[in-house]
């Protein structure tokens, strides 16, 4: 098996989901066989090859530093598709200081 | 046993474009919340988030400025994780490959010596939002969510505190005058974090670090960081640990407080990010940029020491901000003596602004006014006694100097033909000092130039006064 099930317990947590111990079996399963997959892949042989992050050709775009207006409409509209909010703020149930982290 | 300090700090600096990292949304806080957003920063799904071409102008300019190499071959990076200041629970960040690399900057000591502080690595990123929070809820204003920053990330060259708040006090400069943000602590445009471990002298490995979190000035910075060089040194000596975790200063009791113990590594799961195509640099763009950045601190202070006669000292003083050296150089060209205007400028107008807790801009004082006062002062229509009434007018209201001190009735009395009479008078009625002055006492003199400075409300000019006195006394 090329995944244990604690790595997908721990994979689950960071991203908040729980799930019973079939689903967690069965995703076992699933994530072995994409991860061999992909190992299949690496007998490719990449000599010389220039890692690539994206498959698109693009590179470059690029916008001008240019503000749009402030648009009270979306502004509102969003509010209104939070859970919550109040004067014009997105409430959230309260979160401890220092926990988690601060996006830095 | 004796022990090495090792600091290392990380920096994050708000880039004032006028738009977001990678949406059109006006880049201000502090307005209505929830303003300047839209679907790009609330991480709405199928949205195409575009990289600011002013962003990446600025964050190249402050790394060739910090004497980094920039790298051609650039992408974005995703790093995950969960937290309500930033709604599409990753931040689009650069962890592979850094815009800038193996920069550096020179910073001065206290003991007259100076050394090279390196700096491994300078990233774009997009900033998070505001939360508050009240009770039972946090409330969340995502103005400030997508905001472009640069991390800067020195290498762990510092040893002692001062280095390290020599090294900030340099960034911010350095910085300041690129004219990339505005570097300020107070409002969140600067951030600091502090690395800092210790290790037997001599002893290859680095210690256990613990981290410096929540910084809200550079004195902090360095009391935080001789705090935890004494807490590090006593837990080692009496064959204790370091923890490793992440602490805050307290500025009350100027210790250090345990805010979080680090168990393992951060798992963030990076991955390029999809929806940003790579970022190419060419050649042309990098000398562009170099072109683009203005005058430099060390450059300026090199000037103001050729040009106007400036000691090292009044140079460092006048450049510590973009602001005062501009004001300095400003106040010059409108006529005024360089060495007078640095005086004033480091005397009573930093005076001021500390007592006030004002940023030069803030006050009223204009390069204008201050040079028609130090004019004024030098041409002798008033005594420096009255320039300090005028400074503070001046300063306070704004008021042009010249005109108020015409009406104010504040010009400087040296008419010998109106002052003559009352030396006449003075004279007369002051036997004694004639007599003084006649065996060799000196100060007689200055007793009858107060009687003289008396009789005019401080007005009269004391050199023509002083003049006036000895050929009048001689002729007695």
């Amino acid at each position: 098996m090329a995944i244990s099930k604690e790595q997908v317990t721990h994979v689950a947590d960071l991203a908040r989901l729980s799930f019973t111990d079939e689903e967690l079996g069965q995703f076992t399963d699933q994530l072995s066989q994409i991860t061999d997959m992909f190992n299949e892949l690496q007998e490719v042989d990449t000599k010389g090859v220039e890692p690539m992050t994206h498959v698109v050709d693009l590179v470059n775009v690029l916008r001008d530093d240019v503000p749009a207006a402030a648009n009270p409409q979306e502004r509102e509209a969003l509010l209104k598709n939070a859970p919550d909010a109040e004067d014009g703020y997105i409430k959230v149930p309260a979160i401890l200081d220092n926990e988690g982290d601060d996006g830095e | 046993m004796n022990f090495e300090t090792t600091i290392g700090l990380e920096v994050h600096v708000e880039l004032k474009t006028k738009s977001k990292m990678f949406s059109p949304s006006a880049n201000e806080f502090g307005d209505t919340p929830n303003m300047n957003t839209n679907v790009i920063d609330w991480g709405y799904p199928g949205v195409l988030p575009k990289v600011n071409k002013g962003a990446v102008d600025f964050g190249m300019r402050a790394a060739l400025a910090l004497n980094a190499t920039i790298a051609q071959d650039n992408h974005f990076d995703r790093k995950n994780y969960f937290y309500p200041d930033n709604p599409k629970a990753y931040q689009v960040t650069q962890f592979e490959q850094p815009i800038g690399h193996d920069g550096w900057v020179e910073v001065h000591l206290s003991n007259g010596t100076t050394k090279k502080i390196g700096i491994e690595e300078l990233h774009l990123e997009e900033d998070a939002g505001k939360n508050t929070h009240t009770g039972q809820y946090s409330y969340v204003d995502l103005n400030r969510q997508g905001t472009p920053l640069i991390e800067i990330v020195s290498k762990p060259d510092m040893t002692t505190p001062e280095e390290a708040y020599e090294y900030m006090e340099t960034l911010r400069q350095v910085i300041q005058f690129t004219g990339v943000s505005d570097v300020k602590m107070e409002e969140g445009s600067l951030r600091v974090d502090a690395n800092i471990s210790l290790r037997p002298i001599g002893q290859k490995e680095y210690g256990v670090k613990t981290e410096l979190k929540n910084i809200n000035s550079f004195t902090y910075l360095r009391k935080g960081l001789e705090y935890e060089e004494k807490r590090q040194a006593q837990i080692l000596l009496s064959g204790g640990q370091i923890r490793q975790e992440t602490r805050g200063f307290n500025e009350n009791t100027g210790e250090t407080v345990l805010q979080r113990i680090k168990e393992g590594s951060d798992d963030y799961r990076y991955f390029p990010e999809p929806d940003i195509p790579p970022l190419q640099i060419s050649d042309k763009w990098i000398d562009e940029v170099r072109a683009s950045i203005p005058e430099m601190p060390h450059e300026r202070r090199k000037r103001y020491i050729n040009d106007f006669g400036l000691t090292e000292n009044d140079a460092q003083v006048l450049t510590s901000t973009l602001e005062m050296a501009n004001f300095f150089e400003e106040t010059v060209k409108q006529g005024a003596d360089a060495k007078l205007v640095s005086n004033w400028l480091q005397g009573e107008v930093s005076a001021y602004m500390n007592a006030q807790k004002l940023d030069l801009q803030e006050t009223k004082l204009t390069p204008e006014n201050l040079a028609t006062m130090i004019n004024l002062i030098t041409d002798g229509t008033i005594s420096s006694k009255i320039a300090k009434k005028v400074f503070k007018e001046t300063i306070t209201n704004g008021t042009e100097p010249k005109q108020w001190v015409e009406d104010k009735g504040m010009v400087q009395l040296s008419d010998p033909a109106k002052l003559l009479p009352m030396i006449t008078e003075v004279l007369d009625n002051n036997g004694q000092s004639i007599d003084d002055f006649k065996n060799g006492k000196d100060r007689a003199i200055g007793f009858l130039v107060g009687q003289i400075m008396k009789q005019t409300h401080g007005q009269a000019n004391p050199k023509v006064v002083n003049q006036l006195l000895i050929s009048e006394l001689k002729k007695r």
